[in-house]
């Protein structure tokens, strides 16, 4: 599904490099989970796959089901099936939240040469899938993230990951900021989500997230690299005894 | 001080292409104004209210031709059940217009009702202009008040059933129009009042409006997209006790537009809104010159002004917020931005805060800013390309001022037409 080989990134502005030679494969139907500590390069990686300004690739590559990703736009990206879930989502006053999903759908669509979702197809779905994410009509109408508390804001991008049906979903540090019920409540939306055609690559700093979204494989992530690459029990042993053993033990 | 002489030949240039309406009621007002234009001169480029907007082309003797814009859009405004009024180059059209019988209004033309001996607009008609020249002159307004050749005099006496559609078409490349509305809402009443459409080549309008004790008065309007036009607007307002005053106003497009906006609360626990959304492209200067005068207790005055600019097009904007002694517990919220869609742009403004009492909140904000990276990178994130994705950041920051609209269906009018706009200039 997701192919990185060699991926090498610099800061733009900085002529700093961040990103040493990044080699991961993440299959369809898997759950991947990237830890590390931080400084590490895990929210790059998940901006350069998404297309974010700023950064330059200097050596390697990135496709998605065999599509180079990293000449395409963003929205290019998004329509091929990427999925990334901020860590900050942006507020967006003055545009309807379902008014920005819809036109995000039906972009998509366009895009891949599709036709457009009627505004009740649209509204049936987005009702089914907000009610299983316990977001409610008045926050569907509300401006985009405006007001939104941590938790109904990391919802909100689980809502557009259910509605925009990805192929790929990287999530970057969905459980910052989250109390216990709220990241359970997010990790229900995207354990709903996992199938066998769909690839998950989940970011976190903690191993708590992934008490709730199992992991296939965790990889562990310092200085640019994947530096560690083991089952679920790599997360608890990062749980027990910090990064400082494993990153000992990999150097 | 003595006018300095090309403002006096350039007065006195303009008014020579002028004659003054006689007889009735309104002559001693007209006079009175003649006066005090002579006195004052025309406004010129070193007058400080005039620093960044150049008034020449709203003051030369003669207007420069403006091109007949060609609507391929449905009317402004068109769908919503109103008693309409129409105006031709500044001519009100009879045939084009609704019967003018309105519950609880009553409706007269300018033209027509001017040649009376005794009407309730004499007490109004000049009074609300004259009120606003001072701390600031404001020449072109009181050169309308002698000039004016038609307009409507509404008289509201309770809640209007409907909206009143002022709308304005322009048919003459060379039209130069002067119109002069009055508006008395009496106590209690209520009336939402609607303008669209290109009104003449050039337009000099005044709306003098005395809102009583406990009344509601509402206005919507819809300036453009006719890019050649030159306008001078002005709305004075007198605000009574508990009654409620919003206007709002949507510019597209224009070489030209100055609006100016001056209030005076007078009567306690009274509400002031006054909210604009200007779009230009390129040749486009919009100015908004707007000055609210708190003068009783625990009054509440909004000033809401967003400007989207492209193409070397400029926005002004000077606002004033003034508190006079005594006005105690006065709430004023200021607030100006500007979102300049490319370097060329640019947007002048001057806020202005002058308070005399101790016991007041007023706040003031001005800002001028490129599309949010960040915001932009999110939303083509989720698939919406580039151009749609600059519209919707461009609508979200122009939300704040059609929020300022309290009818959603107005509201959304104003939205549709703002998106079709930024659409027809989607790269």
């Amino acid at each position: 599904m997701l192919e990185i080989k060699n991926l090498h990134v610099e800061l733009e502005e900085e002529d700093k490099q961040i990103l040493k030679g990044v080699n991961l494969t993440v299959e369809a139907g898997k759950v991947h989970a990237i830890m590390g500590p931080n400084g590490s390069g895990k929210s790059t990686l998940s901006y350069v796959l998404a297309g974010r300004d700023g950064y330059e690739v200097t050596e390697g590559s990135a496709t998605l089901e065999g599509e180079d990703l990293l000449d395409l736009d963003p929205e290019e990206r998004a329509s091929l099936g990427l999925f990334m879930a901020f860590q900050y989502p942006v507020e967006i006053p003055g545009v309807g939240n379902m008014t920005f999903l819809r036109t995000a759908v039906n972009a998509q669509r366009k895009a891949r040469g599709e036709d457009e979702m009627s505004a009740t197809e649209f509204l049936k779905e987005i009702r089914a899938k907000a009610k299983e994410l316990q977001i409610d009509a008045e926050m569907l109408k509300r401006p985009v993230n405006v007001g939104f508390s941590g938790g109904e804001k990391k919802r909100n991008e689980i809502l557009q990951m259910a509605m925009l049906a990805p192929k790929m979903c990287i999530l970057d540090e969905t459980d910052s900021g989250l109390d216990v019920d709220a990241m359970k409540l997010v990790a229900d939306g995207v354990n709903a989500l996992r199938d066998e055609g769909r690839g998950f690559l989940v970011i976190t700093h903690y191993q708590r997230l992934l008490n709730h979204i199992k992991p296939d494989v965790v990889h562990i992530m310092s200085n640019g690299r994947i530096v560690k690459t083991g089952g679920p029990e790599l997360a608890l042993e990062v749980e027990e005894n910090g990064y400082g053993g494993i990153l000992a033990e990999a150097v | 001080m003595a006018m300095a002489q090309a403002k006096l030949d350039a007065t006195d240039a303009r008014l020579a292409t002028l004659s003054l309406p006689t007889g009735g009621w309104a002559e001693a007002a007209r006079r009175d104004a003649l006066t005090r234009v002579q006195a004052t001169g025309l406004p010129g480029r070193r007058d400080e209210y005039w620093k960044y907007t150049r008034p020449d082309m709203l003051t030369a003797a003669t207007a420069a031709e403006a091109a007949i814009f060609d609507a391929d859009e449905a009317p402004v405004f068109g769908e919503v059940d109103q008693l309409k009024l129409v105006f031709v180059d500044g001519v009100f059209d009879a045939a084009a217009s609704d019967d003018l019988a309105l519950d609880h209004v009553r409706i007269e033309r300018l033209a027509e009702a001017g040649s009376a001996d005794i009407h309730w607009a004499r007490d109004l008609y000049g009074t609300l202009e004259i009120a606003g020249q001072t701390p600031v002159v404001r020449p072109l307004a009181a050169l309308n008040t002698a000039f004016a050749t038609d307009g409507v005099l509404i008289h509201v006496t309770g809640a209007a059933p409907k909206p009143i559609a002022l709308v304005y078409h322009h048919s003459d490349p060379k039209s130069d129009v002067m119109l002069h509305h009055v508006i008395r809402m009496d106590a209690g009443a209520e009336l939402t009042l609607l303008e669209s459409g290109p009104v003449a080549a050039r337009c000099n309008m005044v709306m003098e409006i005395d809102v009583a004790d406990s009344a509601a008065f509402n206005h919507v309007r819809v300036q453009g997209r006719d890019h050649e036009r030159q306008a001078a607007t002005h709305i004075f307002a007198r605000l009574g006790q508990e009654s409620r005053f919003k206007s709002f106003t949507m510019t597209a497009n224009g070489v030209m537009t100055r609006n100016e906006c001056v209030i005076e609360l007078t009567g306690d626990d009274a509400s002031a809104h006054v909210a604009g959304a200007c779009m230009g492209d390129g040749d486009f200067l919009h100015d908004d010159t707007v000055f609210i005068t708190h003068d009783a207790l625990n009054c509440e005055s909004r000033q809401v002004f967003k400007k989207v600019l492209r193409n070397g097009a400029t926005g002004v904007f000077q606002g004033k917020i003034l508190v006079k002694a005594g006005a105690q517990k006065t709430d004023g919220y200021q607030i100006s931005q500007s979102l300049l869609l490319d370097e060329d742009s640019q947007f002048l403004a001057k806020p202005e805060l002058e308070i005399y009492a101790d016991d007041v909140a007023c706040s003031h904000g001005s800002t001028s800013g490129a599309i949010d990276e960040d915001a932009l990178f999110y939303l083509r994130a989720r698939g919406v390309p580039h151009g749609i994705a600059t519209d919707l950041l461009t609508l979200s920051f122009l939300a704040e001022a059609v929020e300022e609209i309290e009818d959603a269906g107005l509201a959304e009018e104003i939205v549709t037409r703002m998106e079709a706009w930024l659409a027809r200039r989607r790269g």
